[in-house]
């Protein structure tokens, strides 16, 4: 459904030129929800921003829905524009029109009759669940009421793509939750395709049916949601779902850890686990079958999607040829092991 | 007060009113399209002509430097061709129309560019042309900025039209220099200025109230 190949987009030239987008390839398939998710100023806006050419690509070509976005003259972009909606962190609703008002503008822009509006809107505000709204004015909602607003705004010209620029970003963590259980009852219900960007892994872990990694204006990463979060293949990668998981070591342990291996030290392991692995026993069967003691840290079992992801910070007290044994023995079951660092024998 | 006096104040009043309503409602019609033009042709805006736009700011600030009292006699020969005569309030008009209308083209620009970025870039992700952009967006956006410039400007137009008086414009101006000035009748200069303090006054307040009205935020 979106199609971007080879994409650059650079901002000036020579000495000075600022390269937003480098060389991006992504293919969103029809009926699916992709994720954008990167840190701020890494290109995020600028991609989704190309989709719909509101910032024109340097090089590669865009196409939507079958139509070559780059080949189109103004009024067939235009044309092209009501079959692609989109939100935006700040939801951008004209102040100065009502709730019914701001969603029947894209049908006043398309030359819509007033009763074809009406039949429209109301509709659409029964969907989002505001149609005891339709009066007010956007400075009487709430943050969460006036994305639901703009959603309806961005359905109401029938678009077959919806872009979902930073959606929550602006919302709380409630708020954030309903909207994106709102997108996806219309990715679902009416089949809508969607492209959203984000820089929280919140989003892309309950919406998302794939994920890209954006950094540096490239495209790191492009895995199924449940591949990514259980095994990232970048350092990028892992320091998100880190984050996100909040399984940092703690500090005073992360003060006692050295770089530095030798006879008096434990290793300290980030074990990351999903699929059987997660339902094993590994942990019994690693002190008998290596005779290593295994002290745990810090633990947690995710389900994301479909798959369970388990994760573990763990010391593992033995000598070193038996530390180095259970590594790769955990290796050989299919666990990420993490060496995070090494601390001196208390004993 | 005689009733001659009377009539005398009476008609300088409604000829102030004129020479304000007239130059105020023509230098609206004239300065929101430029005030428009000069705000869309900038640089990455929806209808940037860089080259345009620097050709439009330069003539409007010419416009707007020259001193008013200079203009109205520096453009007699247009003012002449335009109504016939260089005296009177139909004369006073035409000077005051187009010293106003870079006054009204830059309050517009500024008003526009109070509008979100946002919005605008909303309208084009709906596939709005620039003309809709500018009915639809832009200018029901900026209202209440409009409204505050055009009560600006009318205030401005109400002391400008006191000037031309002096150059045998009539109004309020006229009759404060004529009687109140040359032949030092301090009624008449109070009442000239209290007459116009409440006409200033009264535009402020009328234009407060539409501000308000027109503010959903």
């Amino acid at each position: 459904m979106i199609e971007l190949s080879n994409v650059s987009k650079t901002y000036g030239s020579g000495e000075s030129a600022v390269h937003a987008l480098k060389d991006i390839n992504l293919h969103v398939p029809k009926g699916t929800i992709h994720g954008v998710i990167g840190l701020s100023g890494a290109g995020k806006s600028t991609l989704i921003r190309c989709v719909n050419l509101l910032e024109r690509p340097t090089q590669g070509s865009v196409t939507v829905d079958g139509q070559e976005m780059m080949r189109l003259n103004r009024s067939a972009l235009n044309q092209a524009r009501h079959r692609i909606g989109m939100i935006f962190q700040h939801f951008n609703l004209l102040t100065t029109r009502n709730v019914f008002d701001n969603v029947a503008l894209p049908l006043e822009l398309m030359g819509e009759k007033r009763s074809a509006i009406q039949n429209r809107v109301l509709p659409l505000l029964e969907m989002v669940g505001l149609a005891d709204k339709a009066k007010q004015y956007p400075a009487q909602l709430s943050g969460g009421q006036k994305q639901r607003v703009a959603i309806a705004r961005a359905l109401a010209s029938k678009p077959n793509v919806l872009l979902c620029d930073e959606a929550t970003s602006a919302l709380d963590p409630q708020t954030t939750g309903s909207i994106l259980e709102l997108l996806r009852d219309i990715n679902r219900q009416l089949g809508i395709t969607i492209l959203l960007i984000t820089h929280e892994m919140e989003v892309v872990k309950s919406i998302c049916h794939r994920v890209s990694l954006i950094s540096n204006g490239k495209l790191v990463e492009d895995a199924e949601v449940g591949e990514f979060f259980t095994a990232p293949t970048t350092t990028l990668g892992r320091e998100f779902l880190n984050d996100f998981l909040q399984l940092t070591p703690p500090k005073e342990l992360i003060e006692r850890l050295s770089d530095t291996s030798g006879e008096d030290t434990h290793p300290v392991v980030r074990l990351t686990f999903s699929g059987d692995a997660v339902s094993t026993p590994l942990i019994s069967r690693l002190a008998r079958e290596c005779n290593v003691d295994v002290s745990i840290l810090q633990a947690k079992v995710e389900s994301i999607q479909d798959r369970t992801l388990g994760l573990m910070i763990a010391e593992l007290l033995g000598s070193e040829t038996q530390t180095q044994e259970a590594m790769a023995y955990l290796q050989s079951h299919q666990l990420n092991v993490e060496v995070l660092g090494h601390v001196q024998r208390t004993v | 007060m005689s009733s001659a006096l009377f009539n005398l104040i009476l008609q300088a009043t409604l000829d102030t009113l004129y020479m304000v309503a007239i130059s105020g409602v023509i230098s609206t019609l004239l300065g929101l399209p430029l005030g428009v033009m000069l705000y869309a042709t900038r640089p990455r805006q929806i209808l940037a002509q860089p080259v345009l736009n620097r050709a439009l700011g330069v003539i409007t600030n010419v416009g707007r430097s020259i001193p008013f009292i200079i203009l109205m006699v520096a453009i007699i020969p247009f003012t002449r061709m335009l109504v016939g005569t260089s005296i009177g309030i139909n004369a006073a008009s035409v000077p005051l129309t187009i010293a106003a209308i870079p006054f009204v083209a830059r309050l517009i620009e500024g008003a526009l560019n109070e509008v979100s970025p946002g919005l605008i870039e909303s309208a084009q992700s709906m596939g709005a042309t620039p003309w809709q952009i500018i009915c639809k967006v832009l200018i029901p956006e900026a209202r209440g900025g409009i409204i505050t410039g055009l009560t600006i400007t009318l205030v401005t137009l109400v002391s400008y039209s006191a000037m031309a008086g002096a150059v045998g414009g009539g109004g309020l101006g006229d009759l404060g220099i004529r009687y109140g000035y040359n032949r030092f009748n301090p009624t008449i200069m109070l009442i000239t200025v209290v007459i116009l303090v409440v006409m200033v006054q009264g535009f402020q307040s009328f234009g407060d109230y539409l501000v308000r009205k027109s503010d959903r935020k």
